[in-house]
C-alpha cells in the first residue's frame, strides 16, 4: 500500500527475472503472487511449518521469512526448477514411487529440503535424513514413506555412482 | 452389484451374507487382479512432486480481490452496533459484508443449524467471524478491518463444560431447548447393572481427553467468482463440496443450479474441512456484491479459530470382567465439550458410545453422553470422530482388568473377540472381522511374548484394539438417493474419463477410482483419467468423511464400469461371433478366452461398442443397505462394514524427568482387501502418527480469558521427523462381502488404538496408569511419585 516498490533482479531456476514488489514482501510472496511459481506453498507464514522451503545457493531456506531483497544476487531454486529437460529430479521420482505423497502440500518444501541434504551428504543415513527434514512438517504420512523415498534416492545415487542399474540397489516400483 | 438398497431381511440382518452362495464383494472379471492389490503409484503424485498440482490458493483470477475477516475479541458478547462506513470509504476497499446480510443459519446436520456466516447479534468465542472485507490486496483489507467499529455488550463466558451444564442462567444459544446442552444420549443394552454386580473384577475411574486440532498444512481457503451468466463458482479447500453447495444456496438465497462448487487439490483435512465455513459464504457474497472474484485465505491463527477439532471429553467409565477374562459390562458417563456451535456434535455424541461395541464382545452396555456448548472455538469431527476418546478409556480399563485377573492383555482381547458375522449388543451388523489376525500380527511383530514386562526399568509394551465404520448409512439429510455416484465417458482415443464426486483429500480416492475402472475395463491406469469434486461435472457424492469413499465410491465405480464392460463384451462378441462371456478385457487389450491369438486393442473394442450402442458412457451408484438397531439413534454408527485394528506400542520412560519416548508402534489393520496397499500403509502410518501426537505433544485449549493458547505451529507442536516413533504397518485382509472386491476403510480406524496402547505400555514400563491426556512429563512424574508414596505406605502398612 504505502510501502516503497522496488524493481529487483532475481535469479530464479537458472534465469534472471526483473520483478516489481514492495520491499517488505517476502520471497514467498514474490514467487507466488508476482512470478506465478505456486509450487512453493504457504502453510504458516512465520517459519514454523517448512512448506515454503526452497534452495538459496543450494541450501534450504524458508522463503516466508526471507525478505525478497535478501534473495537478490543468490541462486533461487523452487520445486519447479527441479524439473529439467531430462525430466524429474531423482527425489521427485522416488517420492512418487515410495508413496510419500498424500495431500502433497508439504512435499515441494520437503523434497527441496531433502535435495539440500543429499547434495551435502549423498550417502545420508536415516538419522541424518531425519535431522535434515526436522523443519518440514508433514501431517499425513508419519514421515515413514518420506524417509523411504529419500533412502531410495540415496541408493539410486550410489548405483549411478557405481554404474550399476538402480534395480541392483533397490528402489523402483 | 446392484445399485439401491440391498435386500435385507430385518428379522435376520445377516441372511444375505450368510448365504452359502455369497462371494466376497464384487469380484474382478478374471481369476486374478491386474491392478487391484498391486503397489501402484498415485495418479496425482508426480504433479504434486513437481508443484504442478494446483491447490485452491494457487488459483488466481483477473481482477481478484482479497478477503479478510474481522473476528470477535470477546468470548461471549452481544453486538450492539456495527459501523462499516469508514471501511467502505477506504480507498482500495470494494466491499464489506456483515451478518445482517446473511442471517440464514447453516450447519451440516439439518436439525442443529446454529451458525451464521458472520455473527448476527451475538459472538460466542474469541475468533467468531463478525464482518468481512474485500479489497484490492490483503494489506488494504487488513487496514479496513481495523476501522470497522463494533460495540459489544459483554456477557459472562463459560469455558468449563461442567459449569456450562449447571448454569441455567447463561444461554450460549438463546432458544436452545435444554440450556447449554447440544445433545444428550442415554442408551442401555442388556442388563449392565446386573452383569456388573456379578463380575469378578470391576474397575471404575475417570478419564480425560483433551482438545486437539487437525492442523492440515494447507489452511482454509476459498475463491468465488460471480459470472455475468449469473453463475456463482466457488473453489474451496473443502472435503464436502456437496454440503457446501447446499448450504450456499440456502444462505445466499440463490437457486442451487446457479452455483458450482469445485474442490481443487486439497492440502490435508482430517475432518477439519467437513463443515461449511464462514469464508466460503463471505467469498461468495462479496463476489456477488463487488462483481469481482474474491479470495479468502485463512492465516494459521484463523485456522485454529475455525477449529472443529477433537472434542475434549470427561469420561467416567466402569467395566466388569469375569475371572477368566470375559467382559461382562461397560457403563460410561461422558461430558463432551462442544465449543460454541453444534457442527457435527449430534453425531459426535452418539459416536462416543455407539462405536465401542466391537471388536470385543460386549454383552451389556450403557452410555450416557452429554455434549454442551462452551464459549470456545467449535469442536467437530477429527479423524476417528467421537470414538477415539472413549476408546482410550475402554482399552485402558481392559488392561487394568487383565492386570487384576493376572492375564496377558492380548490374550484377554483374544478371549473377548466378537468374531465375524455377528450383531453387536447395540444392534450393529458386523460382517467381516479380522481382528484376531490383527492381534496375531502385532503380537508377533513386536516380540510381545518374549519382551513384554522384560525390557527393564522404564521400558514396556502395551496393546489395544478398536473398530471403525466404513461409512455410515446415516446420510445427514434423509433421502432415498444413492450415497455415491460415478459417471464414465469414453473418448475415441481410448481414454476413459471417470467423473467422481468424491473428494480426494490426499488419501488417494482419485487413484483408487482409477485403479478400479482400469481393473474392470482391462485398461492401463494411464488410460483412465479422473475428474473429481466439481458439482457441474460430477455426480453427487456425500464427501470425504466417515471413511466412506473407498467402500461407497469404489462400489459405484465397479457398478458403472461393469455396465460399460458388458457393452464392450457384447460388441466384440458380435464381431467375433462368440458368446460375450468369452471376451476378456485386460492390460489394454480385449481377447478371446478360447483363442488367445484373437486380440484387439481396447480402443478398437471401444470403437466397435460405440458403433453398436451409440455414444458410450455409464453411470454407477452405491447406497447402503438398511442397517442399525431398532431404536432412536440406532442407525447412527451403523455401517455396511467395520474395520478393525490392533496396536502394540513400545515406550521408554525416563523415570527422572517423566519424559516418554516411543521407539516403535506396530499397527495391524483389517481393511478388507487392500485395493492399493501403499495407500493403506500410508493411512495406517499417518493414523498412528496422529494418535502419537495427541498423546504427548498436541493440545488445543483456551486460557482463562477464552483466548486460544497455541494458535500457531511453533506452539501447537505436531510431531516432526525427529519426534516420531518407527511406525510398522501391516495389513489384514478379511474380505468383506459387500465392500468393493472385499475392501473396507483404512483412513481413521488405525488411529484409535495408538493412544491406549501407549498408555498401557507406560503401565508395563513403570506401573502407573495414566488416565488424563496429554501425557506431559509433569503428569508422568506426578503419577510416579504418587505410586512411590502408595508403595511406601503399603510397605509401611505391612510392617
Amino acid at each position: 500500500m504505502t510501502a516503497e516498490t522496488k524493481i529487483l533482479r532475481l535469479r530464479v531456476n537458472g534465469g534472471d527475472v526483473d520483478v516489481a514488489a514492495p520491499s517488505h514482501w517476502t520471497l514467498l510472496e514474490v514467487l507466488r503472487y508476482r512470478l506465478g511459481l505456486t509450487g512453493t506453498k504457504q502453510g504458516c507464514d512465520k517459519g514454523d511449518c517448512g512448506a515454503c522451503t526452497l534452495l538459496l545457493d543450494g541450501r534450504a531456506r524458508l522463503s516466508c521469512i526471507t525478505l525478497v531483497g535478501d534473495a537478490v544476487g543468490h541462486a533461487i531454486t523452487t520445486i519447479e526448477g527441479l524439473v529439467t529437460k531430462d525430466g524429474l529430479d531423482l527425489l521427485q521420482r522416488t517420492f512418487d514411487e515410495a508413496g510419500a505423497l498424500q495431500c502433497g502440500f508439504c512435499q515441494p518444501g520437503m523434497i527441496l529440503a531433502a535435495r539440500a541434504c543429499l547434495d551435502a551428504k549423498p550417502e545420508a543415513t536415516r538419522a541424518e535424513i531425519k535431522e535434515a527434514l526436522a523443519s518440514n512438517l508433514c501431517r499425513c504420512t508419519g514421515y515413514t514413506k518420506i524417509f523411504e523415498a529419500v533412502e531410495q534416492a540415496v541408493r539410486a545415487g550410489k548405483a549411478a555412482h557405481l554404474g550399476l542399474p538402480a534395480t541392483l540397489v533397490g528402489g523402483g516400483r | 452389484m446392484s445399485a439401491g438398497k440391498l435386500p435385507v431381511d430385518r428379522a435376520d440382518p445377516l441372511q444375505h451374507v450368510r448365504s452359502p452362495n455369497r462371494t466376497f464383494g464384487p469380484q474382478p472379471p478374471g481369476a486374478r487382479f491386474e491392478v487391484i492389490g498391486k503397489r501402484m503409484r498415485k495418479v496425482d503424485a508426480a504433479g504434486k512432486a513437481t508443484g504442478e498440482a494446483l491447490y485452491t490458493d494457487d488459483l488466481a483470477l483477473p481482477g481478484m480481490l482479497h478477503g479478510k475477516t474481522l473476528r470477535s475479541p470477546h468470548p461471549h458478547a452481544r453486538i450492539k452496533r456495527i459501523d462499516t462506513s469508514k471501511a467502505e470509504a477506504l480507498p482500495g476497499v470494494f466491499g464489506v459484508v456483515t451478518g445482517a446480510e446473511m442471517p440464514v443459519k447453516f450447519g451440516v446436520i439439518p436439525w442443529t443449524q446454529d451458525e451464521t456466516a458472520l455473527a448476527v447479534d451475538k459472538v460466542r468465542f474469541i475468533g467468531d467471524p463478525v464482518a468481512a472485507v474485500a479489497a484490492v490486496d490483503e494489506e488494504t483489507a487488513q487496514a479496513a478491518l481495523r476501522i470497522i467499529e463494533v460495540d459489544y455488550e459483554l456477557l459472562t463466558p463459560l469455558f468449563d463444560p461442567a459449569e456450562a451444564l449447571a448454569r441455567k442462567d447463561i444461554a450460549i444459544h438463546e432458544g436452545n431447548k435444554h440450556g447449554n446442552i447440544t445433545k444428550e444420549v442415554l442408551l442401555e443394552f442388556g442388563d449392565p447393572d446386573g452383569a456388573m454386580a456379578k463380575s469378578d473384577f470391576v474397575v471404575e475411574d475417570d478419564y480425560e481427553f483433551h482438545g486437539t486440532a487437525h492442523a492440515p498444512i494447507e489452511t482454509h481457503v476459498a475463491l468465488a467468482r460471480y459470472g455475468s451468466d449469473g453463475v456463482l463458482t466457488l473453489w474451496s479447500a473443502t472435503q464436502i463440496p456437496h454440503y457446501v453447495h447446499r448450504e450456499l444456496a440456502r444462505v445466499l438465497d440463490l437457486p442451487a443450479p446457479q452455483i458450482r462448487v469445485i474442490q481443487p487439490h486439497l492440502g490435508g483435512a482430517f475432518g477439519g474441512k467437513s463443515d461449511p465455513f464462514s469464508l466460503e459464504f463471505c467469498a461468495a457474497k462479496l463476489a456477488m456484491k463487488t462483481r469481482r472474484p474474491v479470495k479468502f485465505l485463512y492465516s494459521r491463527e484463523e485456522e485454529f479459530y475455525a477449529h472443529r477439532g477433537r472434542h475434549p471429553m470427561q469420561m467416567h467409565f466402569k467395566t466388569g470382567m469375569t475371572r477368566d477374562g470375559r467382559l461382562t459390562a461397560v457403563d460410561s458417563e461422558i461430558l463432551i465439550d462442544g465449543g460454541a456451535y453444534s457442527s457435527f456434535g449430534l453425531v459426535t455424541t452418539y459416536y462416543s458410545g455407539q462405536l465401542l461395541t466391537g471388536p470385543h464382545d460386549l454383552p451389556n452396555y450403557r452410555f450416557h453422553s452429554t455434549r454442551v456448548f462452551t464459549n470456545k472455538p467449535p469442536c467437530g469431527p477429527k479423524r476417528g470422530h467421537g470414538s477415539v476418546q472413549p476408546r482410550f478409556a475402554l482399552e485402558v480399563q481392559l488392561d487394568r482388568l487383565a492386570h487384576q485377573a493376572g492375564l496377558d492383555p492380548i490374550e484377554v482381547r483374544r478371549r473377548n473377540f466378537q468374531g465375524a458375522y455377528t450383531t453387536t449388543v447395540n444392534g450393529q451388523r458386523v460382517t467381516s472381522n479380522g481382528f484376531d489376525q490383527c492381534l496375531d500380527q502385532v503380537e508377533a511383530a513386536s516380540g510381545w511374548k518374549a519382551r513384554r514386562s522384560k525390557l527393564g526399568r522404564g521400558k514396556g509394551l502395551g496393546c489395544a484394539g478398536s473398530m471403525y465404520i466404513s461409512g455410515t448409512n446415516y446420510c445427514v439429510y434423509p433421502n432415498d438417493m444413492p450415497q455415491a455416484g460415478i459417471q464414465l465417458k469414453v473418448d475415441r482415443s481410448g481414454l476413459v474419463t471417470v467423473f467422481s464426486g468424491a473428494s480426494d483429500i490426499g488419501q488417494g480416492s482419485n487413484s483408487v477410482v482409477a485403479y478400479i475402472v482400469a481393473e474392470e475395463l482391462g485398461l492401463r491406469v494411464e488410460d483412465v483419467r479422473v475428474v473429481a469434486a466439481d458439482s457441474d461435472l460430477c455426480p453427487v457424492d456425500l464427501g470425504a468423511y466417515s471413511s466412506r469413499i473407498t467402500f461407497m465410491v469404489g462400489n459405484a465405480a465397479i457398478h458403472a464400469a461393469r455396465k460399460l464392460r458388458k457393452q464392450v463384451q457384447q460388441a466384440v462378441a458380435a464381431e467375433w461371433d462368440v458368446p460375450p462371456e468369452q471376451v476378456a478385457l485386460a492390460g489394454g487389450f480385449v481377447f478371446d478366452l478360447n483363442d488367445r491369438a484373437r486380440v484387439l486393442p481396447s480402443v478398437k473394442a471401444f470403437h466397435l461398442a460405440e458403433a453398436r450402442f451409440e455414444t458410450l458412457g455409464a453411470t454407477g451408484s452405491y447406497n447402503t443397505p438398511n442397517l442399525g438397531g431398532d431404536y432412536r439413534g440406532g442407525t447412527i454408527g451403523a455401517s455396511p462394514a467395520y474395520s478393525f485394528t490392533a496396536c502394540v506400542a513400545e515406550v521408554d520412560v525416563d523415570l527422572e524427568t517423566g519424559e516418554v519416548k516411543v521407539p516403535h508402534v506396530w499397527t495391524s489393520h483389517d481393511c478388507g482387501r487392500a485395493l492399493a496397499p501403499v495407500l493403506v500403509e500410508g493411512q495406517i502410518e499417518g493414523s498412528a502418527y496422529m494418535g502419537f501426537g495427541e498423546v504427548f505433544l498436541e493440545s488445543h485449549a483456551v486460557n482463562r480469558f477464552g483466548l486460544t493458547t497455541r494458535p500457531n505451529l511453533l506452539d501447537y507442536t505436531i510431531p516432526t521427523s525427529l519426534d516420531c516413533p518407527e511406525f510398522h504397518a501391516s495389513i489384514v485382509e478379511s474380505l468383506d462381502p459387500e465392500g468393493p472386491y472385499g475392501a473396507k476403510e483404512a483412513g481413521e480406524g488405525p488411529l484409535h488404538p495408538t493412544i491406549p496402547a501407549i498408555a498401557n505400555a507406560i503401565h508395563d514400563a513403570c506401573g502407573i496408569w495414566l488416565t488424563k491426556l496429554p501425557f506431559t512429563p509433569g503428569k508422568v512424574l506426578a503419577a510416579l511419585q504418587a505410586k512411590e508414596a502408595a508403595d511406601a505406605a503399603a510397605r509401611g502398612g505391612k510392617r
